[in-house]
């Protein structure tokens, strides 16, 4: 099968001033439909430039850059959005909901502008709130929700255009472990179904949940591994809500 | 995203923040609001003083001793230099008698101040010695009684036509006074015909009596000279003929051509209008600049709404919004705040120009183009100043838009 994602030979210069950074220095690498991949590494490390470059929100100076088929390096910004758009769902930290609309109207936005009919809008918008556990609460805003309820919201609207891959950048950042888990079942699910997916993380448990780790430094690939030891987060979660109950008895 | 949709997304933003909505739409408001009322109360004003030059007569040709300056205005008789004592009674006389092709009619209006007395009450007032063709010149209507008559005038009979005031006061009920008598200085005269009001400007007409110019001469002045002489022109095309030879007819009487006036009502009501009009647009643009402060209003407004959404323009960029899309999003908030500001103010502004016409006792004009052109002014402002902040908002790079605090 071929590549999703190719990169050969990324590179990109900063320039501040004088000053000259050079975040990537000639990245390459590939991912394989159905792969779930963590990129790690310290901050500098170039991570979230790839991350912002895998995501089309940027160009890099040097390297080719395929997704799904397309050669995105040479895209123009009209082009990009239509690739943000349909093949590519973000997962951002700290979430990146419209405070004044609802669960449902979030997960919506890209629906319509991809111009999408309604009718089939509210169908796929339901499924998938109904699918990350929010049947109930379709029509709350983000101030009424938890901070795993809201990555939930998130990640439905990133699901929403039926993307080639997910992106997730530190999507368990701003989450106690409990929420964390949950998210990275969904992720785990996600990807049992056959979804390519793409999170940058510097957490090494939070690594530990994907089938594949690259590890970055000084804007280049330290290490490239496959994970051993996987952690299977329905099983943690379970134990982590009985080790709970158990407490809530003996306190 | 379609347009319906942008739409809706503009329409949910303005609700979303209706006390900044309304203050914003405000300068839009207080523009388009005194635009309207402004040039509304200009063209009421013109209205009104066409109309009044209209309701001395139309057609009518005015011969006055002196010089007037070209253009003075309605009232340029009153603004008459040097002249005096030119206008012979025998020129009127001769006028009268002399038939050319497009005068309908000759009349003058001899004039002096006199008490004019019944039983006991007493007022004074404007007596006017003229023909009797002068009330139909002048538009004037009978409300009683009758108009002079050729013997009337040929007699030289004291016989006396009141205006509504006199009348009024005289004998209370203005009706009685026909066939009554009543004294003018110490003539007693017949009356035989009252008028109905009548006003010019706010000046009141009523406030006159007319008697045959005959009559006027023989007991109550025995001037040679005459204040005026009023000719009546039968079509509005002949009026440059007859002018030309009225001039010619006094030159050769009088002699000096800076002795005499002609003056044309058609030209006053050319000067009326062009002085009414650059008064309207004196007042339009006054009142248009408070319409630009409306619109950088808005440019301000939308340019803080673009800062404190950076956020909100990264994340739909991210998720697949393109430039063009957050430009419509953001040129739809700015045309609707103002479009709507628009229709608010011109409802406003036909109020307030309603309520200052009623209160200046003008007439309120209201023409269809001020509506359009004040519609059409607010969308133009809305855009105009919208699309600053709107291609600032379609430009923002998404990943620093996403990580601005």
């Amino acid at each position: 099968m071929p590549p999703i994602i190719r990169v050969e030979n990324l590179v990109k210069v900063y320039r501040t001033g004088k000053v000259e950074v050079r975040a990537l220095q000639g990245v390459t690498f590939e991912v394989h439909p159905g792969e779930f991949i963590a990129i790690m590494g310290p901050s500098g490390s170039g991570k979230t430039t790839l991350m912002n470059i895998l995501g089309c929100l940027d160009t890099p100076t040097e390297g080719r850059y395929i997704l799904d088929g397309v050669e995105v390096s040479s895209l123009r910004e009209n082009q990009l959005a239509e690739i943000r758009n349909r093949k590519i769902g973000f997962v951002f930290q700290n979430f990146h909901l419209l405070p004044r609309l609802t669960a449902f109207q979030n997960v919506e936005l890209p629906l319509l502008y991809a111009s999408v009919p309604k009718s089939i809008r509210v169908r796929r918008v339901r499924d998938l709130l109904e699918r990350v556990g929010l049947g109930e609460r379709m029509h709350h805003r983000p101030n009424e929700l938890s901070g795993g309820q809201m990555q939930r919201v998130a990640i439905a609207r990133a699901l929403v255009n039926d993307p080639a891959i997910i992106l997730a950048d530190e999507p368990t950042g701003n989450l106690d472990t409990l929420s964390g888990e949950e998210i990275m079942s969904i992720f785990q699910e996600l990807n049992e179904e056959g979804r390519t997916i793409i999170l940058v993380t510097h957490e090494r448990d939070i690594a530990q949940h994907t089938r594949r780790v690259i590890h970055f430094r000084d804007g280049k690939i330290l290490k490239n591994e496959d994970v051993t030891d996987r952690i299977d987060a329905r099983r943690l979660l379970e134990e982590l809500k009985r080790q709970r109950s158990l407490l809530e008895e003996a306190g | 995203m379609n347009f319906s949709e942008s739409f809706q997304t503009a329409l949910f933003n303005l609700f979303a923040n209706k006390l900044r909505s309304f203050l914003t739409m405000l300068g839009v408001i207080i523009g388009v609001a005194s635009v309207v009322a402004m040039v509304s109360l200009g063209q009421g004003m013109r209205a009104q003083i066409v109309d009044q030059i209209s309701s001395l007569g139309s057609n009518i040709l005015t011969v006055i001793p002196g010089r007037v300056r070209q253009g003075a205005g309605p009232m340029g008789m009153f603004m008459a230099r040097g002249g005096g004592n030119v206008l012979k009674y025998e020129y009127f006389q001769e006028l009268r008698a002399t038939p050319f092709p497009g005068i309908r009619a000759v009349t003058t209006e001899a004039t002096t101040s006199l008490p004019v007395t019944f039983a006991r009450e007493s007022v004074f007032v404007n007596v006017v010695g003229t023909t009797p063709e002068l009330l139909e010149i002048r538009n004037f209507t009978l409300l009683g009684g009758r108009s002079f008559s050729g013997y009337d005038y040929s007699y030289s009979r004291k016989v006396a036509i009141l205006g509504h005031t006199v009348a009024q006061d005289l004998f209370g009920d203005p009706l009685l006074a026909v066939g009554a008598s009543i004294r003018v200085g110490r003539t007693i005269f017949t009356v035989v015909g009252v008028l109905e009001p009548k006003t010019m400007g706010g000046q009141d007409l009523g406030n006159q009596v007319f008697i045959p110019l005959t009559t006027f001469r023989q007991y109550l002045t025995g001037s040679r000279y005459l204040w005026n002489i009023i000719v009546q022109v039968d079509e509005k095309e002949n009026i440059p003929l007859v002018s030309q030879w009225l001039s010619d007819f006094f030159r050769r009487k009088i002699g000096d051509p800076e002795q005499f006036s002609i003056l044309n009502q058609q030209d006053l009501l050319e000067t009326v209008e062009s002085v009414t009009g650059t008064v309207t647009l004196f007042l339009a643009v006054i009142a248009g600049i408070s319409l630009l402060v409306g619109g950088i209003g808005i440019m301000n407004i939308m340019l803080v709404s673009v800062a404190e959404r950076t956020r909100e323009i990264g994340l739909r960029k991210a998720i697949g919004a393109k430039p063009r899309d957050i430009l419509l999003q953001f040129l739809l908030e700015s045309s609707l705040l103002s479009l709507v500001g628009g229709v608010v103010g011109l409802v406003l502004g036909i109020l307030a120009g309603r309520t200052m016409a009623s209160f200046s006792q003008l007439p309120f004009v209201l023409s269809p183009q001020v509506m359009a052109l004040a519609l059409s002014v607010s969308l133009a402002v809305g855009l105009f100043f919208g699309i600053y902040p709107a291609r600032r908002a379609s430009r923002l790079d998404p990943i620093t838009a996403l990580r601005y605090e």
